[in-house]
């Protein structure tokens, strides 16, 4: 509660302010509207179908309480998904990131040049996850792509229609790549805003440059790693939906299929609302999690 | 920096560039297929561009892929145009207007209104995926470009970056409008969205690929095909029916649907930049 109070004093007004008895109303209402219509609607609507059972016909409908949500954690192909997600997650923060951070301390370090690289990198940014889930699939289509074609002629055998680890390989890979430059555009801003001063004076005392990357820029630079790790995994929880639909349809089996994946697939193709509206709840309480980490961390920024 | 180590500055150039060709490569593929005929592309890509550009981007700009059951692209370029503009300039307006209230008004009911508005950060479409498709499936929505973008114009980050830049506006701005007899409204119009400009055009370039790239719900809202983006429509090409995908037609289509956000963000990168860092902060 505390920090809620902490939060509603950020919610000033100018000293100087309008007075008018509705036009304030008038300006909110487009956004409130919209807001409550398509977003607080919709989700107590998930909240309220999480704790009801339907039949298939949807003629009878049945207060069941937890029960739904009882049945989805007792389901192994649930289970299967969270673990899924969470190490698809896992792999596209941790390989973005690092790729990321190694071409930004690069481009850091050639000063002059350091905007053409960004140009060169930041582009996949404005591409489709969607599309770029097609555009590497088509690099590693076993029967004619160029990927897969090199990596038999090294010996690998790669197909991601049967083998599971080929297709979350597929999905990362073409995940990841687009969100390398975000992060790169991050870590660079945040290794330039570290004053030169610092990693110039390690330098005339001998400190190699391996030696004031370690000492002086990557300790400057973790909050930007910490920012970075979060906004990283709500993409990949959330945004990537298109990357796996446009490419692995979630599977082989159940390879691919990530949390968001299925809750589309059991409501749509399924037709299992109270299961569906489940999964959504839990989705919910994930995203409100990871905010409230992220605003955690961003009011402690504020604070030092 | 104070050292020289041209070894190093040798390697730092060679990860660089190396790095921007691995990613540059997907889409120099893609190009390279667009090209080429289907036979040359499903019997071992060439790596250098053939002569079959002009007739691919014709086919696929005039007919589509009938095959495929895909509309003309030119009708789904222009389908993804109209719901990427319609949501950026709606978040756009219905964020100024809503920021200017909760900064420049004292009323009941404010702080609720912005913990309203702020709550839709924790709420994205993908996790309340069908009952939103209900409310808009009641409204008479689907199949239409209202139900590709209203549901996806509320946007607490461009209404909470309107209020931190107009807590940085002087108030002596504010003061002497109203000395000069101005209303709120002209002070709106004539100072304070001027003032906004370089913020405006930051955000335009962001929620501009944001509703360009939206897949999932375009996929859930249209079934009628005069309705598909570009973005989703590629989706179907490659998995139409039984027929062997038509890789050079779908690359194509690929690299038309990329060209026009890669567009905006290389014209625009200094404010998409600044925009993005700000927007994030």
């Amino acid at each position: 509660m505390a920090r809620l109070v902490a939060l509603e004093v950020h919610v000033l007004t100018k000293k100087v302010t309008f007075s008018h008895r509705w036009l304030p109303y008038l300006l909110v209402a487009p956004q409130i509207a919209i807001t409550l219509v398509f977003f607080i609607w919709p989700a107590s609507q998930a909240l309220y179908q999480s704790v009801l059972r339907q039949d298939a016909f949807g003629l009878k409908t049945e207060y069941v309480g937890l029960a739904n949500f009882a049945k989805l954690f007792n389901d192994p192909l649930y289970l299967q998904s969270f673990y899924t997600t969470i190490t698809f997650s896992a792999l596209v923060a941790g390989v973005s990131m690092a790729v990321a951070l190694v071409l930004a301390v690069m481009a850091d370090r050639v000063v002059r040049q350091a905007t053409t690289y960004r140009t060169l990198l930041i582009w996949p940014y404005a591409v489709a996850p969607a599309v770029a889930g097609v555009l590497w699939w088509f690099l590693f289509n076993p029967t004619i792509g160029i990927a897969a074609y090199a990596l038999d002629a090294l010996g690998y055998d790669w197909n991601h229609y049967v083998d599971g680890g080929d297709a979350m390989t597929l999905i990362v890979v073409a995940a990841s790549w687009r969100q390398v430059s975000y992060n790169f555009l991050f870590f660079l801003a945040g290794l330039q805003a570290i004053p030169k001063s610092l990693t110039e004076a390690a330098a005339i005392d001998g400190a190699g440059p391996l030696k004031r990357f370690v000492t002086i820029q990557l300790p400057l630079l973790s909050p930007t790693v910490f920012f970075l790790l979060v906004v990283n995994v709500v993409y990949a929880f959330f945004e990537t939906f298109g990357v796996v639909h446009a490419t692995t349809d979630g599977g082989p089996g159940q390879a691919t299929t990530i949390l968001v994946y299925k809750v589309w697939r059991d409501a749509f193709q399924g037709l299992n609302l109270g299961s569906s509206a489940a999964q959504s709840v839990v989705l919910m309480a994930i995203v409100i999690a990871l905010t409230a980490i992220q605003f955690r961390f961003i009011e402690r920024k504020v604070e030092y | 920096m104070v050292e020289r180590r041209p070894l190093l500055l040798f390697i730092q150039h060679a990860v660089l560039i190396f790095g921007a060709a691995v990613f540059v490569f997907p889409i120099y593929l893609a190009f390279i297929a667009s090209t080429h005929t289907a036979r040359e592309v499903n019997s071992g890509l060439p790596l250098l561009p053939g002569g079959q550009m002009f007739d691919n981007y014709a086919t696929v700009l005039g007919e589509g892929l009938s095959t495929a059951g895909a509309p003309p692209i030119g009708l789904m370029l222009m389908n993804s145009t109209i719901m990427a503009l319609a949501i950026t300039l709606g978040k756009l307006v219905i964020s100024l207007l809503s920021s200017f209230a909760i900064v420049y008004f004292k009323f009941p009911f404010r702080v609720l209104a912005f913990w309203t508005i702020f709550i839709t950060l924790m709420l994205p479409v993908e996790v309340r995926i069908l009952p939103t498709y209900e409310v808009v499936a009641q409204l008479g929505m689907l199949n239409s470009y209202a139900g590709l973008s209203v549901p996806l114009i509320a946007s607490a980050t461009a209404t909470f970056l309107f209020r931190q830049f107009f807590m940085t506006v002087p108030d002596e701005l504010t003061e002497a409008a109203r000395i000069d007899g101005a209303g709120p409204m002209k002070f709106f119009r004539d100072i304070l969205v001027p003032l906004s400009r370089t913020n405006i055009a930051a955000l335009f370039v962001i929620l501009f690929i944001y509703g360009w790239n939206q897949y999932l719900w375009p996929l859930l809202v249209t079934t009628d095909e005069s309705y598909y983006t570009i973005v989703m429509g590629i989706q179907r090409m490659v998995n139409a029916g039984e027929e062997t995908p038509q890789w050079h037609l779908i690359m194509t289509t690929a690299i038309l649907a990329l060209v026009p956000p890669v567009v905006v963000i290389l014209g625009m990168q200094r404010l998409f930049v600044r925009g993005l860092v700000e927007v994030e902060k």
